[in-house]
């Protein structure tokens, strides 16, 4: 099995800011894990995707995508090689759905008819007619749909790491649900890796081969759900899921 | 008043054309200079500032005086007036282009690099579409004011709708003064109700 994502001793500072918002992070991601990454707001989960896109370079350390050292690559390429869905969309209101879907097919000089049968496919993957809603404007979707365009735009020109932020956090409970099943199951589908950033626990262990619990900019474990519920390393960890017990008590008190 | 009209109505219609040469050679001149300073400002934060304080002062300095600091340099007519009338453009352009741009949604933003868009295409599939309202504004005011401040122009012998006012002026003469106003109006109006058509009608 070989290492899709590798960090070496990777920090990053934001100017003006007196912490590190990742601090001295390493980690190896195998190829087709789906991992997920747990933490409260401002652990540095974003920036942790941000870094491995290229959005934005480390102060320290090493970021390395299947063996390449990403510094020595053009930011473009690296950014075409993965694909990133973010929590608010992002979704671009003057496209119609398959344009933007077909945003980078289109950089990329594809022809129309391999265009248009991609995003047949990728519609047809996220759960939605193509025929119903090719030619609609974001706007004219909901919530779910959107973000489901989100995912397909992500995956357009077939990368093989996806960085995924939240994607699911503005999206009701029910929703919520059948697209973590989807994503599942388009990941079983697809054999890439994915890198899945929540801060809901349930859906961080429901979703992932193995989470990484992080805090204050430093992951505090990384391991598969079994063992981290066997053996939390520490009180953070063992705070964390009590909070996810209690919230079972409430459902059991009435049942 | 009529009468006046359709006794001098060559002489109106050739100071309406000079003027409409002045304003559409500005206004192209206007925009293609914006756009690239545009782009440049796109490229650095200095940059921008630099730009939009020089091209503020420049702005801030009233018509006649420009005019007459450009004088030695650039002579009396229609030259100078229009690297005037530019000038003046450059900031009203500059600031409805820059805050159209700037004012682009950061969520869409961050999808549209994240995806692996370059600067340049970011602009032209991403902003410029979004931003177009901010920058339709700019250019019809930038058309409107050019067509009212190219009068002035009349002092230094550019030429147009100035002429004709600045005249009746001089001579005391009402129905000078009022044509001079209404066609100079009258086409600031009509510019105004074309390019929104053309807004509308637009991407
Ligand atoms: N662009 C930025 N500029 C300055 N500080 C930032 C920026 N992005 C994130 N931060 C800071 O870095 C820390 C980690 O943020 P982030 O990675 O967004 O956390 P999370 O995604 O886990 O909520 C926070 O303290 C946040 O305020
Ligand atoms: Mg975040």
């Amino acid at each position: 099995m070989s290492v899709a994502i590798e960090f070496k001793n990777v920090s990053k500072k934001f100017d003006k800011a007196n912490y590190n918002a990742v601090d001295d992070i390493s980690f190896t991601v195998n190829e087709g894990e789906l991992v997920t990454i747990l933490g409260s707001s401002g652990s540095g989960k974003t920036t942790l995707l941000r870094l491995t896109n290229r959005l934005i370079d480390p102060d320290k350390g090493e970021i390395i995508l299947f063996g390449e050292n990403i510094k020595t690559v053009d930011v473009i390429k690296v950014r075409r090689r993965i694909g990133y869905v973010i929590q608010q969309i992002g979704l671009f209101p003057h496209m119609n759905i398959k344009e933007n879907i077909s945003v980078v097919c289109k950089l990329m000089k594809w022809e129309e008819s391999r265009i248009d049968a991609r995003v047949d496919e990728l519609l047809n993957l996220v759960g939605l007619d193509p025929k119903e809603y090719k030619y609609r404007f974001p706007k004219q979707l909901s919530g779910g749909q959107q973000q489901r365009i989100g995912l397909a735009r992500a995956l357009a020109i077939d990368p093989k790491i996806m960085l995924l932020d939240e994607p699911f956090g503005a999206i009701d409970s029910i929703t919520r649900l059948k697209l973590q099943d989807e994503l599942l199951s388009i990941h079983g589908g697809l054999k890439k890796t994915f890198l899945f950033v929540t801060h809901d626990i349930e859906e961080a262990f429901k979703m992932g081969n193995r989470v990484m619990i992080m805090n204050e900019g430093k992951i505090i474990q990384f391991d598969t759900p079994e063992n981290i519920i066997k053996n939390p390393k520490d009180e953070f960890v063992k705070t964390l899921m009590n909070s996810a017990k209690e919230k079972t008590k409430l459902w059991e008190k009435y049942i | 008043m009529i009468i006046y009209f359709l006794k001098y109505y060559d002489k109106l219609l050739i100071a309406l054309l000079e003027h409409l040469e002045i304003v559409l050679i500005t206004i192209i001149i206007s925009l293609i200079l914006a756009m690239i300073l545009t782009v440049f400002v796109q490229l650095s934060k200095i940059i921008s500032t630099i730009l939009t304080g020089f091209f503020s002062m420049i702005y801030s300095i009233p018509s006649l005086a420009l005019f007459s600091l450009l004088i030695p340099i650039t002579g009396l007519g229609k030259d100078t007036a229009i690297i005037v009338l530019v000038l003046y453009n450059q900031y009203i352009l500059l600031r409805n282009f820059i805050a159209g741009l700037d004012n682009v949604d950061e969520n869409i933003i961050e999808a549209a690099k994240g995806m692996g868009m370059s600067n340049m295409q970011m602009l032209i599939k991403v902003k410029i579409p979004l931003a177009k309202k901010s920058l339709f504004t700019g250019i019809r005011l930038a058309v409107v004011s050019t067509i009212g401040i190219a009068t002035i122009g009349a002092l230094i012998n550019a030429g147009g709708l100035g002429t004709i006012l600045f005249d009746g002026l001089r001579t005391m003469n009402v129905n000078k003064i009022l044509w001079g106003s209404i066609l100079s109006a009258g086409l600031a109006l009509f510019a105004d109700k074309i390019l929104q058509k053309i807004e509308n009608k637009s991407f």
